[in-house]
């Protein structure tokens, strides 16, 4: 195998309380710390994987976003990406226009494989890699948790609600990267170093020929409906006289 | 009108809970008409439980043996064929429906709308994002198809004793064989089904091993309820992948949830805000958890369980 695409996405970083904007038009993003999608990490880390073990030659991570995404593709380049590719808008694009870019990059880059994060903890739309699998009319496997490359195909564990299922699929594909597939490394700082030397393409994403955009309206975004205050009990007496009185044990 | 195809979810034998809350979703929606469509080997079994759900129109079934495992890459060509004659197609947000769903939307060149969580409109839907944090009213275009993933928390599961009719499908598409069904390894348990059970016992990182995990699962058996467990208690092994609960498992909505030694990151507490009943027990009394549960109980669960436990079997 030669070459893995990876997706790496800008999100408002996990541990963010997310606030949602007074106007109603989104969410606080100003002055807030951003991090590559988690997902997207273990997705890297999977590419990183495989090419250790000699079974492909080159991971290019790909991101869609602003300028300021090129922070996330350093912090890919300094895992281990070879290098990275940057599609620059900023509009906030939806999956569906994700998914046809990474499509116009996989025509132009050729990959054996594109591994990305099952869902990014911002949207949380989880569409991203079916989409583009279905465009490039190409196996996919979502929720993959484990990962085993034969010559031109890969077999596949994936996490479903009934629990683990294994498929077996032709190269080339789309892997969506569930949690245990992997713990993404740490970076160290000589890598940091080593990665502001790494190539990093820009392209604008009107050159692609795609449209930013979205097909859904966003209305209104608000906080969701608080849950009241509950009470402390003191002990498992009380608990249990409480759950007794509400007919639920 | 709006005519609404379902894709049902099953094991080949039992359909599953999740479309029945999905065809709730359906029939809220302006002018609603439902279909549900059953792609199996031998969809007759599943076919007459989905016509039993009260409030779907007509069932329809596509039975090809290509269509014994459900594969998003053979399924999509053919909902993408049977959905000419529909406005709307939903399926659950369930790993069956998050995997086929988006495919499908792609074929047919639309937008998804993720884990709709109330119907405002024939073409105007609720979803959440941020792990639930921000709620998103998203408007569809409607001279397009709309389709939706359904989260199945939101909804209640559509009653019986409807008796519709079924009717068996051709479907002339050609799918693909690059990708292949090789096995399923399931827990095979008597215990309830943590994505439908009206209670769960849930366990978390402070249980600290797999063998003191079974103190979960012999409260939940004296309760009847199902299990499910935190990101960290999976993580850690103590319990196995498919029951966890939260913004990357599962979102579950039982009238009774008991969360022991889970501290209640955000990403846990997406999975059960629409709990009707939130029980928390914990040793620490700061612990984000208490802010979302009706009833709290501070202290070491290694004592409280055991306790509980006996006194519920008085």
């Amino acid at each position: 195998m030669r070459k893995i695409l990876v997706g790496v996405k800008r999100v408002v970083d996990y541990n963010v309380r997310v606030r949602v904007k007074p106007d109603g038009s989104g969410v606080v993003t100003d002055g807030v710390k951003m991090s590559v999608n988690p997902f997207d990490e273990i997705a890297l880390e999977e590419a990183l994987r495989i090419r250790e073990r000699g079974e492909a030659s080159e991971v290019v991570a790909v991101s869609i976003g602003p300028d300021d995404a090129q922070q996330q593709l350093r912090t890919a380049l300094a895992m281990g990406a070879d290098r990275a590719i940057l599609v620059k808008t900023d509009k906030l694009i939806e999956p569906l226009t994700a998914a046809q870019v990474l499509l116009a990059i996989v025509r132009k880059e050729n990959p054996d494989l594109v591994i990305v994060g099952k869902q990014a903890i911002d949207d949380d739309a989880a569409q991203t890699a079916p989409m583009l699998a279905a465009l490039w009319d190409r196996p996919q496997a979502t929720f993959c948790s484990k990962l085993e490359i034969k010559g031109a195909s890969a077999t596949i564990v994936r996490e479903v609600d009934a629990g683990l299922e294994t498929i077996e699929i032709d190269l080339p594909a789309v892997i969506s990267a569930d949690l245990r597939l992997n713990e993404p490394r740490y970076v160290k700082l000589p890598d940091i170093m080593k990665a502001k030397k790494k190539p990093l393409d820009v392209v604008e994403l009107a050159s692609l020929g795609v449209s930013a955009e979205p097909g859904l309206k966003p209305v209104l975004t608000e906080p969701p409906k608080p849950r009241s205050k509950g009470i402390m009990v003191k002990d498992v007496a009380e608990l249990v006289d409480a759950l007794k009185k509400k007919g639920l044990v | 009108m709006s005519k609404i195809l379902v894709i049902a979810e099953h094991d080949g034998k039992k359909l599953n809970q999740a479309t029945a809350r999905c065809v709730t979703c359906a029939k809220q929606i302006p002018g609603a008409e439902v279909t549900v469509a059953v792609f199996a080997a031998d969809p007759a079994a599943v076919a007459a439980q989905a016509a039993a759900l009260a409030g779907v129109a007509r069932v329809v079934t596509i039975a090809a043996a290509h269509n014994a495992h459900a594969l998003a890459a053979v399924l999509a060509p053919q909902v993408v064929k049977l959905a000419a004659d529909y406005t709307h197609l939903l399926g659950a947000s369930t790993a069956f429906g998050k995997d086929l769903m988006p495919r499908v939307a792609a074929l047919l060149g639309v937008p998804q709308i993720s884990d709709a969580m109330s119907v405002e409109g024939a073409y105007k839907f609720k979803r959440p994002t941020y792990a639930g944090n921000a709620i998103v009213t998203l408007e569809a275009p409607a001279d397009r198809k709309v389709v939706a993933t359904v989260r199945s928390a939101s909804f209640e599961a559509a009653g019986t004793g409807g008796s519709a009719p079924v009717s068996a499908v051709a479907l002339d598409v050609a799918v693909p064989g690059h990708t292949r069904f090789v096995s399923i390894s399931a827990a095979t348990s008597d215990r309830p089904d943590l994505a439908s059970a009206p209670k769960v016992v849930s366990g978390g990182r402070a249980l600290g091993s797999k063998e003191n995990f079974d103190l979960i699962f012999k409260l939940a058996e004296k309760m009847g309820a199902a299990v499910g467990a935190s990101r960290a208690a999976v993580d850690a092994g103590y319990a196995p992948n498919e029951l966890q609960v939260g913004q990357t498992g599962k979102i579950i909505a039982p009238e009774l949830y008991v969360a022991i030694g889970i501290s209640g990151a955000i990403q846990h507490l997406t999975g059960i805000k629409d709990a009707k009943t939130i029980v928390a027990i914990n040793k620490d009394g700061e612990a984000p958890i208490f802010e979302v549960a009706d009833f709290g109980l501070v202290g070491d669960l290694f004592q409280i369980v055991p306790e509980l436990e006996k006194s519920l079997g008085k």
